[in-house]
């Protein structure tokens, strides 16, 4: 069996979607979980199946996992580091009018 | 007041949801992927909260005192009014979804028809299940095109499926007293009347899976009238072994 029939068996997992969830209108997309599905339209309705069960989202993205280049977590301490000591770049010298919700 | 024939057709009705609920529920723990097993509990329980509605009203109707669980935990299998369909065994997912498949297609059909009855709260419920069945057949169909269209093996599996299930489908067409009464009430939709629609949906589906419905099928009817076959009773005795060995019991 060549390396390709294998893939295409029953032994090949689904790929990996990262599921998106928009909570309520005016606010953003978050990052939920991930999922296997055969393809994104699949993705789209295990997510919801998955992660909208208790009314959490208005709204819904998928993207294959493959898709997402990250940081490597080796190199933490040379991206985010040299941010901590910049306490000036914080907006925490202003005050907030308490209507303002999602901030 | 008591109004027999509304309390048989909410029954029936009510019957089909409970069947199939509980058909698909026991794939919980079995499904062929995590994501997969979910979403047929979530159908399984979009289901049982119709049955539970339609039982509830149906005893409302019958006056005679029985609640939802009564009904669905306190009749035998001739007192049933369920499709032959909703019974069948799962067989094997394939199976599982050309049965989910025939019955949603009739589904989305029903209750946007059902949403104008003039008995407001069966018109309620299918209102409320219409959104159900709409997600319900997008899913199933999607599942019946992926495989009838898939691996020769999952195309042997979606067709064996279909030529197994394919003479219980008749059976939702069928006009019987009950409903013919109702219907000129305009309290119930003519089964008849779905032929059409029911096919109209059925038909391009199977076409793009590569299914062939088997030709010369007889129809398999006895449903609505209690005539089950061999698997209600088993599916009963699951169903009910609590509620018969612990009458009334609760947690």
């Amino acid at each position: 069996m060549s390396d390709s029939d294998e893939r295409a068996g029953n032994e090949r997992d689904w790929p990996l979607f990262e599921v998106f969830i928009r909570a309520r209108t005016g606010l953003h997309h978050r990052h939920c979980g991930s999922l296997h599905a055969a393809d994104p339209e699949m993705a789209l309705a295990r997510a919801r199946d998955v992660y909208t069960r208790r009314g959490e989202g208005t709204s819904i993205w998928v993207v294959a996992s493959e898709q997402i280049f990250a940081s490597d977590p080796a190199d933490k301490d040379m991206l985010f580091e040299p941010a901590m000591s910049k306490i000036y770049r914080h907006p925490s010298f202003y005050e907030l009018p308490e209507d303002v919700e999602n901030m | 007041m008591a109004d027999a024939l509304t309390a048989a057709y909410a029954l029936r009705l009510g019957d089909d949801a409970l069947i199939l609920s509980h058909r698909l529920s026991q794939w919980v723990g079995h499904g062929p992927e995590l994501e997969e097993d979910i979403a047929l509990a979530n159908t399984a329980l979009d289901l049982l909260g119709q049955a539970r509605l339609l039982l509830s009203h149906a005893g409302d109707r019958e006056s005679a005192g029985r609640d939802e669980d009564a009904l669905a935990y306190g009749r035998d299998v001739l007192d049933f009014s369920n499709l032959l369909l909703v019974e069948q065994p799962n067989g094997d997912f394939a199976q599982t979804m050309v049965r989910q498949f025939l019955f949603d297609a009739y589904a989305v059909e029903l209750w946007p028809r059902l949403s104008a009855s003039r008995d407001d709260v069966l018109a309620g419920i299918a209102g409320k299940a219409a959104k159900e069945a709409a997600y319900h057949v997008e899913q199933s169909a999607a599942w019946v095109v992926r495989m009838g269209d898939g691996t020769e093996e999952s195309h042997q599996r979606a067709q064996a499926g279909l030529d197994t299930l394919w003479p219980y489908a008749g059976e939702i067409f069928e006009a019987d007293e009950v409903a013919a009464a109702l219907v000129e009430k305009g309290i119930a939709v003519a089964p008849s009347e779905l032929r059409a629609p029911w096919q109209a949906r059925v038909g391009p589906v199977l076409e793009e899976a590569g299914l062939t419905p088997p030709e010369g099928a007889g129809i398999r009817l006895g449903g609505r009238q209690g005539r089950h076959s061999e698997h209600l009773g088993h599916l009963l005795a699951e169903f009910q072994f609590m509620q018969r060995a612990y009458p009334g019991a609760e947690w």
